[in-house]
């Protein structure tokens, strides 16, 4: 027995197949983590990392089988213990962290009694022991109104503050391991360093040891001691943190280091005749009165962009970035504002605007998986725009087919397959195809890559990088992530709440001023560089009153660093411009701090 | 397709065999039951009223002197035809109300699942008797009645089918193409919510059966000289206290063909998850 | 907390009050159907009544004393305000007042339902959750067949089995319902088994099913994952995580299920002779009686929505993200 606190050897789950027989999940795995530490379990969707993770907890999905030679916890063999010895040790000893905590909390029961309910059931504390200690940790996490908020219903908090309290109840017992699953995935990027934050000294000050699963390596480097990178149930790759990410000794590694580090060279901005423009939008839901929705999500966002050119849209979730999208397409009919396509104002909506315009704009959706029918084969989905716009049928249809497979990479033997039986990132292509069989002028792309595995979305972005130079697409870029508008984007358009606070050009990505908002969400982008997070000073809110419900003002302001009492919470925010810049703020340009923004 | 049904049939539970075995017998006995009947379905065989089993008569005489056995391989013509064609109908319409509502939503929507859920709230049996108190009980009639009786529960599930599918890209992709109701419905929703809805048309099917056969039982249904298995179990209910086969054998008919059919698809729903 | 707690009192109010008014809307409308089907489209019940041999006159002067000479909508409205004030009409068929032929009856069904529910209800519950909780097990697999079966079965096989095997063979219990206001408490429990029996059979199965298919859908929830790796003993996690949850859909099938004790009332009273409202409302089929049809037909509805509707305000209630 080995003296570290956790130690795994030759651990192999399998499944039952259909066919009665069992295929193997994850094989060969054997770890150690010494006392205190974190190790990181790092890979795609697919790897194994949480069936592994979830394994240290005797604890197995989908009826999976685990065998291992041993799987030590401190000095429980969680490979011989019955239901019994395991779950006195669960939520005891080692406890878990969920990825989505508006999941793995109950709807129906208070926060407190579910934070506490560790302490209940092994017996360690009274009712009321336990609850005091539960409102000291929610103090230590930093959550808002420490004492009251147990009492709430978990729909009641944010994402951000239900995902610490998750925390809480796994901390609650003092346990020696806790897990970590994806605990920052669903959060957006400036909430998640602040989760980070936390989470990384709570866990410290309990003195746990960690296993953290993820599929981000930045993420990973923060936190880990040592890591271990998976591929298909197997380990490539384990050692200190240090040294996979700095020298790496797998090619599978490298390659996600790779497309975590983009050093990927820019070629010349694409300037010429404007294509597309978009003025003075106002939308949102509901009833639309006096040109003003029931529920607006959007007000006065606009912005130019050129032939084959692209613009990045980015902001968080809720910011409206995938409305506006929807807006262009005419999806969701614009209350006021214009559509320009080649000088021509187009109908608000989709219903009202000709086969032709309609073929002009296309739409590339999110989720490979919900956009293709999964009826159709691949080679019917791709022919229908064929026949609905340009009238092509037969062998012409087939032949056009088969040069869109060429375009986007696919063998032409994907014609007769259908969806399910295509990779996420094949998907994705094809989705991509069916948009440019309709020989559009303008794509909108809406987080195309956010459900697929970086690698390969990193391959999708490239290839629709070299298909709108190529066949000079005016390209639209919805995305949540920063780094990515920066590498494929000639423009940035940055939306927050709904405003667009700040457009800019490829020119000012680097050594220009930027809108507060900016800034924040490129210094959120985690580095590979492992001493980012503790270099990381907290949000701090300024001390002004939420004040985004009162029109005009900038709705940033209650989150900006360096808003102005008196001011910001006063008069609405001037736009500023100086050359390709414009932000909103009351800041002048120059009074930004200029850094670059490359992320 | 003889080849993909044995395989499907073979890989399913023992439950879903017999229910299969079960439903292919009734077929067979519907199609070609009075071909192979005994004696004709009216005549007077046997002296003789609930006579027990016997080799001229291998389930015993009715309360006439009839051949039971006869009279239920004509009764299941009526059963299974009838309620075979009004589970048509009957998704047919709530399916293609379903489609309308859920593609132009709005109004459309909030008015007709208004009157499914007005009609839904009548109970199945109370609504059927209402109509057939109106209107009669020809052999068309209730046809016709049975399927309006289950039109709202088919649109309820065809409905929230569909509006689920509405609501994914893929229909958004079409819809933001250009293309018009009829390509949504037929080409991008429908063949996405085939297999549901035939389980659906099996469920209606077991319940029209259940109610045509009450109806019959009650005297409502079919009419003489027309027997169906529900009306040969009322025919016979005198012969109830003396236990008599004239009476169990057309129940325990309409049993093993409905729950054959529920059993079967339950295992084709369990299969088609998997 | 406190304005917290009256802004969720308040808020369920409005919620209550909101489904409360959309029952009766939906009763409304159903009024109207039941109307227009039966008292509009079928044509002229005078002279149904009266015979081919009536002459002209008779007919006339029946279709005056019925009213039937006056618009549709002025009917359906005097008929819909007289059953609201309690009084549903007059029965020409049976020539006395159709409140005075429901008086009899209601009590016999609103008795053999509640018996019924009474044996249904617990028995269901038991099954349903049992076969939740266990499962893929043989346990679970046994009960799907056997509720699987029970559902498809028509309610006079189960009435006729009962008859046969405690009538005929073992003579316990009698095969005909019959009620009388002298017989002892005893003799009513005795003679009504057999209805009661047979209507829960097909409650049960039903509502087992349905049950058993909320309880499941919740132990799915990944919330269940975690209390189970919080260590939480598994009746603990039934109990107080999942129990919570599923009280609303196990409700709402509880009150579905029970409305096929409406449908099921109707063959059992027929087949046992009880003297109910469901066969009061066949006869009423039979002999055309349109005016006790209706109303045989609204208070099955009418008590339909009522159980729908409390399934509803239970449900809400139980749902803490609509009572914040």
């Amino acid at each position: 027995m080995s003296d570290a606190q956790v130690e795994v050897r030759n651990l192999q789950i399998d499944v039952a197949t259909p066919g009665g027989g069992r295929k193997a999940i994850v094989s060969d795995i054997s770890f150690e983590i010494p006392k205190g530490e974190v190790l990181a379990l790092i890979g795609e969707s697919g790897s194994g990392k949480t069936t592994i993770a979830l394994s240290l907890m005797g604890h197995s999905r989908f009826g999976a089988h685990i065998a291992a030679d041993v799987i030590r916890v401190g000095e429980h063999r969680i490979d011989t213990l019955d239901d019994r010895g395991l779950a006195s040790l669960r939520g005891r000893r080692i406890s878990y962290i969920a990825q989505s905590a508006a999941a793995a909390f109950n709807p129906s029961r208070t926060i407190m009694a579910q934070v506490i309910e560790p302490l209940l059931v092994h017996k360690l504390a009274t009712r009321k022991e336990a609850e005091t200690r539960a409102i000291e940790l929610f103090r230590s996490l930093a959550l808002p109104s420490p004492d009251t908020i147990g009492a709430r219903y978990p729909h009641q908090v944010s994402g951000g503050q239900l995902q610490r309290l998750m925390a809480a109840m796994a901390l609650i017992t003092k346990p020696e391991l806790v897990i970590l699953d994806e605990p920052t995935t669903a959060l957006d990027v400036t909430t998640q360093v602040e989760v980070l934050k936390t989470f990384k000294r709570a866990i410290a000050e309990v003195g746990a040891t960690a296993v953290y699963v993820s599929h981000d390596l930045a993420v990973v480097a923060q936190v880990a001691d040592r890591i271990v990178v998976l591929k298909d149930g197997r380990m490539c790759e384990s050692g200190p943190a240090a040294t996979v990410l700095e020298a790496p000794a797998d090619d599978y590694t490298r390659s996600l280091l790779a497309a975590g580090n983009r050093t990927h060279d820019m070629p010349e901005a694409v300037a010429g005749a404007v294509k597309l423009e978009v003025r003075d939008i106002l939308a949102g839901y509901g009833r639309i009165r006096d040109g003003r929705p029931a529920i607006p999500v959007l007000s006065d966002v606009g912005f130019t962009l050129e032939r084959g050119a692209a613009i990045g849209v980015i902001g968080e979730s809720g910011s409206g970035k995938s409305t506006l999208a929807r807006v262009i397409a005419g999806i969701l009919p614009a209350a006021s504002g214009s559509i320009v396509l080649d000088g021509q104002e187009l109908a608000p909506a989709m219903d009202n605007r000709s086969r032709e315009d309609l073929r002009r704009i296309q739409f590339v959706f999110q989720n490979a998986d919900t956009a293709l029918n999964p009826a159709h084969t691949v080679g019917e989905t791709l022919a229908r725009p064929l026949a609905f716009y340009h009238g092509l049928k037969g062998a012409d249809a087939e032949a056009r087919v088969d040069e869109l497979l060429d375009l986007i990479h696919l063998p032409r033997e994907m014609a007769s397959r259908r969806s399910a039986e295509l990779s996420g990132g094949q998907k994705q292509r094809v989705n991509l195809a069916r948009a440019l069989a309709a020989d559009p002028e303008v794509l909108i792309c809406d987080e195309v890559t956010s459900a697929l595995d970086t690698v390969v979305g990193e391959a999708i972005l490239q290839l629709i990088d070299d298909l709108r130079r190529n066949l000079g697409i005016a390209t639209v870029f919805i995305s949540h992530d920063i780094s990515t508008v920066h590498a494929f984007c000639d423009k940035l358009l940055v939306l927050y709440s709904g405003t667009a606070v700040e457009l800019a050009a490829r020119a000012d990505f680097t050594g220009a001023a930027h809108h507060p908002y900016t800034r924040l969400l490129v210094d959120s982008v985690p580095q590979m560089d492992r001493g980012w997070l503790d270099r990381q000073v907290s949000e701090q809110a300024t001390s002004l009153a939420d004040l985004r419900l009162i029109p005009g003002l900038c709705r940033f302001a209650p989150r900006c660093p360096v808003a102005i009492a008196g001011t910001c919470d006063v008069l609405p925010p001037p736009y500023r411009t100086e050359g390709t810049l414009t932000v909103l703020c009351h800041h002048p340009i120059d009074a930004l701090t200029k850094e670059d923004v490359i992320a | 397709m003889i080849s993909r049904i044995a395989s499907g049939v073979r890989t399913m539970p023992l439950s879903g065999q017999i229910g299969f075995g079960l439903v292919v017998f009734w077929l067979l006995a519907a199609v070609f039951g009075p071909v192979v009947a005994p004696y004709s379905v009216g005549a007077f065989v046997d002296d003789e009223v609930f006579a027990g089993l016997s080799a001229s008569f291998p389930l015993g005489t009715d309360y006439l002197g009839r051949d039971v056995l006869s009279r239920v391989l004509w009764g299941a013509r009526y059963t299974v035809f009838i309620a075979l064609a009004a589970a048509m109908l009957a998704v047919f319409i709530g399916t293609s109300f379903a489609l309308l509502a859920s593609l132009r939503g709005g109004w459309t929507d909030e008015l007709i699942s208004r009157a499914m859920d007005t009609l839904i709230s009548i109970p199945s049996k109370i609504f059927a008797l209402v109509l057939v108190a109106a209107f009669g009980s020809s052999l068309g009639l209730l046809l016709v009645i049975t399927a309006i009786t289950y039109v709202p529960g088919n649109f309820r599930i065809a409905r929230a089918l569909a509006m689920n599918l509405v609501a994914l890209d893929f229909v958004q992709v079409a819809r933001a193409r250009g293309e018009g109701p009829v390509h949504l419905a037929t080409r991008e929703i429908l063949p996405n919510m085939i297999h549901p809805l035939l389980a659906d048309m099996g469920l209606r099917f077991v319940f029209i059966v259940l109610l045509l056969s009450g109806l019959s039982f009650l005297g409502l249904g079919v009419q003489p000289p027309h027997a169906d298995l529900g009306s040969l179990v009322r025919e016979n209910l005198t012969g109830l206290t003396e236990g008599a086969l004239a009476i169990i054998v057309p129940a325990i008919a309409i049993a093993t063909l409905t729950v054959g059919a529920n059993l079967l698809i339950d295992a084709l729903q369990k299969g088609g998850r998997s | 907390m406190a304005a917290q707690g009256s802004s969720g009192v308040k808020n369920i109010a409005k919620i209550v009050a909101k489904r409360v008014v959309s029952a009766f809307i939906t009763l409304f409308l159903v009024s109207a159907v039941i109307f227009t089907i039966s008292g509009l489209l079928p044509g002229d019940a005078a002279q149904e009544l009266l015979g081919q041999s009536a002459t002209q006159e008779q007919v006339e002067a029946l279709r005056e004393e019925m009213g039937l000479n006056r618009p549709a909508l002025v009917r359906y409205g005097d008929w819909l305000t007289a059953i609201v004030k309690g009084d549903p009409g007059y029965s020409y068929v049976a020539n006395m007042p159709v409140s005075q032929i429901i008086s009899t009856r209601l009590p016999n069904t609103l008795l053999l339902a509640a018996l019924a529910t009474l044996v249904s209800v617990p028995l269901a519950l038991l099954i349903g959750i049992t076969a939740a909780i266990r499962r893929g097990t043989t346990v679970d697999r046994s009960l799907n067949i056997l509720t699987l079966s029970l559902v498809a079965m028509p309610e006079f096989l189960i009435a006729t089995l009962f008859v046969l095997a405690f009538s005929v063979k073992l003579l316990w219990l009698p095969s005909i319902a019959l009620v009388s206001p002298e017989a002892t408490w005893s003799e009513t429990m005795r003679s009504i088994a057999l209805p009661v029996l047979s209507l829960a059979v097909v409650v049960v199965a039903q509502m087992a099913r349905m049950t058993r298919a909320a309880v499941a859908d919740q132990l799915d929830r990944p919330y269940v994952e975690m209390a189970r790796l919080k260590g939480v003993p598994f009746p603990r996690i039934v109990l107080q995580h999942v129990m919570p949850n599923a009280v609303g859909p196990v409700i709402n099938a509880m009150a579905l299920s029970l409305s096929y004790l409406m449908g099921g009332a109707i063959i059992v009273e027929t087949i046992f002779n009880y003297p109910g409202l469901a066969s009061l409302m066949v006869n009423a089929v039979t002999s055309r009686d349109m005016a006790l049809l209706q109303s045989c037909a609204m208070i099955f509805c009418a008590a339909y929505l009522a159980m729908m509707l409390v399934a509803d305000i239970v449900a809400i209630l139980a749902n803490p993200r609509l009572r914040a």
